[in-house]
């Protein structure tokens, strides 16, 4: 029997399972997959509980509902990957060998690497929305807080959904307009990028919606840290930002365990060649979704269109032909804009988020780069098609790789 | 595309005076565009700009904690040699594109 072992049981590594053991004879092919935690997150869900939109029930399943028959499940803790031996060792010692190995072990929020993020203040003052912990403390905050100074912050990027801290930010002009208490709250978005977003026309039309909302953004803030006393934000070049409540975007990184098996950057997302997803470091190791390097949005739809381009790659590493799919880099993302409206963006590697209509020329139903209801619909239909479509891997009406039909220059 | 004559020698850049070419960069050129910035070229500046450059050629994305975490520089020294805006500005003087940090 050949072994092919996925590690991470997340999006990217469910999808994977799912794909592979339709493609593999399972006479010939053993797949098992590992993951230390047993709850499967609908991570989307966390952005919509501090406003009680969602409760914990909403986006939390078992992982075992979403793997197919004939996968073998592990749960425990991975301790590292012996790439020159083709095994991997747990936690408590077992190796599992394997012939080709997918690295899925997605990203996780560090607030530890930020000093004063996590002291007195954690989860009193100071939230985070990126873990269900912090979204359901923001949730029971929120139920009493009169207003002052709420300031969003991004530490630092990468992070997970580049645009959900613009939808919470949106969300949460929204909730203080409709609880009536608009006028008491300031709403500001810190930022160490240079505007909304960085490609440019989805800054533009994004930073201009902030600005419709008053709500006040600070560009190239550098968060050094956070001082309890003060409530403020500090950042490298000494500049300070005081709050009431902070909601922080904590600095982002890959799992330890792939900086313990060499096979990382110092954030420890794991190394891997941009368009074919192989690891730098060893032939029969592939890479996909958060856990990779890949200079692309780290985000569900990301993984989803990996899978395809994997799922082929894969297979003519396992077939010994040269690859056929090449991986453009395709994200899409929809954007909560609060008051029952969303905006769209499409992009990959090389083309910006341009205004258009998607997935039909002329036709939508959904519109890129605006607010429409539409949009806004699409999001709250997205998790029905996570849990029953995208994570099994079944087909979907959009292509993996980007198009520009439909989109205007 | 635009071009812009730097030290007497015609390189590629963007509208906001990026190269859109690394391979134009010479030590010189930079020393020419950290003026422009107000920038005093030290053997510092050129192990980070080294350390860009690298990166950028793998196809890695650049960030400043990348930079802090490199053991050339930390990030309040990062700040020190590149001020206000060390990233932006390192990535001009090395010659590479901007760095589209959040994607």
């Amino acid at each position: 029997m050949k072994r092919l072992l996925i590690l991470g049981a997340g999006t990217g590594g469910t999808i994977m399972a799912n794909k592979m053991r339709k493609q593999l004879p399972r006479d010939e092919w053993d797949i098992t997959i590992v993951d230390q935690h047993k709850t499967h997150y609908y991570q989307p869900g966390f952005l919509f509980i501090p406003f009680g939109m969602y409760n914990r029930q909403d986006v939390v399943k078992p992982k075992t509902s979403f793997l197919p028959l004939g996968v073998n499940v592990i749960f425990q803790e991975i301790d590292r990957i012996e790439g020159a031996n083709n095994h991997v060792i747990l936690r408590d010692g077992i190796s599992l060998k394997y012939d080709f190995l997918i690295i899925a072990t997605g990203t996780r929020v560090v607030p530890e690497e930020t000093p004063g993020l996590k002291g007195p203040l954690w989860h009193k003052n100071i939230f985070d929305f990126y873990t269900i912990e912090g979204a359901i403390a923001l949730a029971d905050f929120f139920k009493t807080w009169q207003g002052g100074e709420l300031v969003l912050n991004i530490a630092d990027v990468p992070i997970k959904c580049p645009v959900a801290p613009l939808e919470f930010v949106m969300f949460a002009d929204a909730f203080f307009v409709e609880r009536g208490i608009r006028n008491k709250v300031n709403i500001s978005y810190s930022t160490p990028m240079s505007g909304a977003f960085t490609k440019p026309r989805a800054s533009k039309m994004l930073g201009t919606l902030l600005e419709e909302k008053n709500i006040s953004i600070i560009p190239d803030f550098y968060l050094e840290k956070v001082d309890n006393e003060k409530k403020a934000l500090v950042s490298y070049d000494e500049r300070e930002i005081p709050f009431d409540c902070l909601v922080t975007i904590p600095v982002h990184k890959g799992d330890p365990m792939i900086g313990r098996s060499g096979l990382g950057d110092e954030m420890d997302f794991a190394k891997a060649h941009k368009h074919t997803l192989r690891s730098d470091f060893f032939p029969n190791i592939f890479v996909i979704g958060d856990a990779g390097n890949f200079p692309t949005s780290k985000a569900g739809s990301v993984v989803h269109f990996q899978a395809d381009v994997l799922t082929e790659n894969l297979m003519c590493a396992i077939e010994n032909r040269p690859f056929t799919e090449s991986f453009d880099g395709h994200s899409n993302c929809y954007i909560e804009t609060g008051f029952g409206k969303g905006a769209l963006i499409d992009f990959n590697y090389d083309t910006e988020p341009l205004p258009g209509s998607f997935p039909f020329p002329g036709i939508g139903p959904f519109g890129l780069l605006k607010e429409t209801r539409m949009n806004h619909y699409g999001k709250l239909i997205f998790r029905w098609i996570y849990w029953h479509i995208l994570l099994k891997g079944k087909e979907m009406p959009i292509d993996s790789k980007m198009t520009m039909a439909g989109k205007k220059m | 595309m635009a071009q812009k004559i730097i030290a007497g020698v015609t390189v590629d850049v963007n509208e906001e005076g990026y190269f859109t070419n690394p391979a134009q960069w010479t030590k010189d050129l930079a020393v020419e565009v950290a003026k422009e910035e107000g920038i005093q070229l030290t053997d510092k500046h050129y192990a980070v700009l080294d350390f860009l450059r690298d990166r950028h050629s793998k196809g890695e994305a650049l960030t400043i904690r990348s930079v802090g975490n490199s053991g050339i520089v930390d990030i309040k020294g990062f700040y020190g040699l590149f001020p206000g805006a060390p990233m932006k500005k390192a990535a001009k003087v090395a010659g590479i594109p901007k760095p589209a940090s959040c994607v």
